[in-house]
């Protein structure tokens, strides 16, 4: 019998590295191994041609790096603009889009609506639906004579040709600053430049997010808000808080767990808007909506700069970590106040006495 | 008493109604702000180009026409690029149906050394952002010779981390009990996976299919640096390469929104026949 277990556990060793084994090899061989290929790419000089392991390609140290963030060059403007315009598109895109989803869990979580499941599919389709498809509808509905434009003119605005308009949107119209914000530079991009805003371009690409990522975490939030009590809610509505109150106080801190999910995964896919910008505008007008994960692609597969795209690869995943860490140190560490938390736990307390009553 | 109940009673009773008419106006604007897009997209591709420029907000074509259409499926390589992309498709959701719960199974279930550090890898893999990738996966399809293939557009995508959690995570919610008796029947390892585990699976699988369906129908990214060969063209790739003037000249615009109508129709199917399971596994829900 003991044998017979034994032979069944060594049976079971051996199945579980077979049952797991094509997931290790794929993920190792397309994950794994790429990285370390690529960081070897973005120390060396490597352009392109044959394999970069090759004889002819040369070590040259963090040279990539330099050149991206201090050459004074070409290089190091471009990745500055680029990190610009996707700073202000994270910026714009992260609060917008948790409010949305937010603001739409809260109007369809009613028990009693009418067309509930209507207005969920509604809100949630532009989600499902490919970025390509959209991005070519958007490109459609934000040309000059375009729909949303039309619409505008209804109520006397006359809208601009969005995706052929560079400008600023903090600019408001202005095309060149004080010598003050236009002499200091970052990263090979004045200040003036670094306040302007997302351009109309761009723009029009964050109201395409929250468009299609609405729906998306307003189903997280739905999920959420299913699992608070009702009882927590009725407790505070017994006690006289209004509306606003019972939102801020009750509802809010009870979902700060979602708000988190929701920011960080936010954050994490506003940094690497690409298929947007591949469809759309390739990074013009006047490379306002450049992202580096675009200039990254377009460096190594249309310029040859291989190691440069890789680098600058590398540094968008440390963005993406330092922003996810500063975000989860922010919304984390400080916890509900405890003013709010005794709030909250009165509410219970409340409910469970009522409840004991009946 | 009951006189001091009933007054914010009654007050409330009021306001809720009137909250509730402001509520549905509300819901019935942002309807209309969500599902107008789409409808627009329909009727212009019905359109002749100048009418589309010259009214972008008609939902009905002045002058009906399917030209749109014809260009696309008779003088286009779209039919190309739609087989492509439902070869694609179909490969890698039959894969990661098959693979993610395998090795969902064997971490929940199994137990052999390495496990925990099977598992810890597979989270540092979640971490890693996507867009990073794209250079990498490059350099080693090149390097494996299998660019320009349907086995590079296809391999690579095969598995998926997060599908191996969520198939993971539903074996652990289901009790042993049934495992244990197949095997105390002397059905081997796979024999009790195949035939006992995997059918009680249907949820979860079910998930799998609607997640590796609807990612791998969108995905763009990965189509672009493993192939270069028109041929091996998929539908976000052909659509997008479309759009940015690649392929045409001038604006073209019911042709583009024609094949964006398309290529949204078979994620559009399956988001109707599933929409309920959507709708509740809001954890495997999110975009990738």
């Amino acid at each position: 019998m003991a044998n017979a277990r034994t032979r069944l556990r060594r049976g079971e060793g051996l199945a579980g590295w077979l049952f797991t084994a094509p997931v290790i090899v794929i993920l190792g061989l397309f994950l794994l191994v790429p990285v370390l290929m690529a960081a070897w790419v973005s120390l060396s000089d490597w352009t392109g041609r044959g394999s970069p392991f090759a004889a002819g390609v040369n070590f040259i140290g963090v040279d990539n790096y330099r050149e991206i963030l201090g050459g004074g060059g070409l290089a190091e403007r471009d990745f500055g603009i680029s990190l610009k315009n996707n700073f202000w598109y994270v910026i714009l895109v992260v609060p917008l889009q948790t409010i949305v989803a937010l603001g739409l869990a809260l109007l369809v979580n009613k028990r009693v609506l009418r067309g509930r499941g209507f207005f969920r599919t509604a809100f949630y389709f532009p989600s499902v639906t490919s970025s390509v498809a959209i991005t070519v509808l958007w490109l459609f509905l934000f040309s000059g004579s375009g729909a949303v434009n039309a619409v505008l003119s209804w109520v006397g605005i006359n809208g601009p040709d969005w995706f052929n308009d560079p400008a600023g949107i903090f600019h408001f119209g202005a095309t060149s600053g004080p010598s003050a914000l236009t002499s200091g530079t970052v990263l090979g991009v004045s200040w003036w430049d670094w306040l302007g805003g997302p351009s109309v371009a761009m723009t029009a690409f964050v109201i395409l997010a929250v468009f299609t990522t609405g729906g998306t975490f307003m189903l997280l939030f739905l999920a959420a808000l299913q699992n608070l009590s009702g009882e927590v809610q009725e407790a505070a509505e017994m006690d006289g808080a209004n509306a606003a109150q019972r939102f801020f106080r009750v509802t809010l801190p009870q979902l700060r767990p979602t708000l988190f999910t929701v920011i960080t995964l936010g954050l994490i896919g506003c940094w690497q808007v690409f298929d947007q910008i591949y469809t759309g505008t390739q990074g013009q007008p006047g490379k306002t909506t450049l992202t580096p994960a675009y200039l990254s692609y377009t460096s190594a597969f249309d310029s040859n700069e291989w190691g440069r795209g890789a680098a600058i690869a590398f540094i968008l995943f440390a963005i993406i970590i330092v922003f996810t860490l500063v975000q989860r140190w922010v919304l984390a560490e400080r916890k509900v106040s405890r003013r709010r938390m005794r709030w909250i736990e009165d509410a219970r307390d409340a409910s469970a006495r009522i409840g004991g009553t009946r | 008493m009951s006189a001091v109940i009933d007054r914010p009673g009654r007050r409330r009773g009021l306001r809720t109604r009137f909250g509730g008419g402001v509520v549905y106006l509300l819901l019935a604007a942002l309807a209309v702000i969500y599902i107008f897009p789409f409808l627009i997209d329909v009727a212009t591709s019905f359109k002749t180009e100048a009418e589309a420029a010259s009214s972008p907000l008609s939902l009905i074509p002045q002058n009906w026409t399917t030209a749109a259409y014809e260009r696309l499926f008779l003088h286009s390589d779209f039919p190309v690029w739609f087989r492509n992309t439902a070869v694609v498709t179909v490969f890698v959701t039959a894969g990661r149906v098959f693979f993610d719960s395998l090795a969902g199974y064997a971490l929940a279930r199994l137990r052999f050394r390495g496990r925990g550090v099977v598992f810890g890898a597979l989270i540092a893999v979640m971490a890693v952002p996507n867009v990073v990738l794209l250079i990498p996966k490059f350099l080693v399809i090149n390097q494996l010779g299998i660019f320009d293939s349907y086995v590079g557009l296809i391999v690579p995508l095969l598995v998926d981390a997060a599908g191996v959690f969520i198939m993971k995570n539903f074996f652990e919610s289901i009790p042993v009990s049934v495992e244990e008796q197949a095997r105390i029947d002397g059905a081997g390892t796979f024999r009790v996976f195949w035939s006992v585990v995997l059918p009680m699976a249907r949820p979860a699988l079910v998930t799998i299919i609607i997640l590796s369906f609807q990612g791998s129908w969108n995905e763009l990214a990965h189509f672009i640096v493993a192939a270069q060969d028109p041929q091996l063209t998929t539908l976000t790739k052909g659509v997008a390469q479309l759009a940015s003037g690649q392929l045409s000249q001038g604006s073209q615009y019911p042709i583009k929104l024609a094949a964006g109508a398309i290529m949204t129709i078979p994620v559009a199917i399956m988001f109707f026949i599933f929409q309920r399971r959507i709708m509740n596994s809001s954890s495997g829900a999110v975009k990738e």
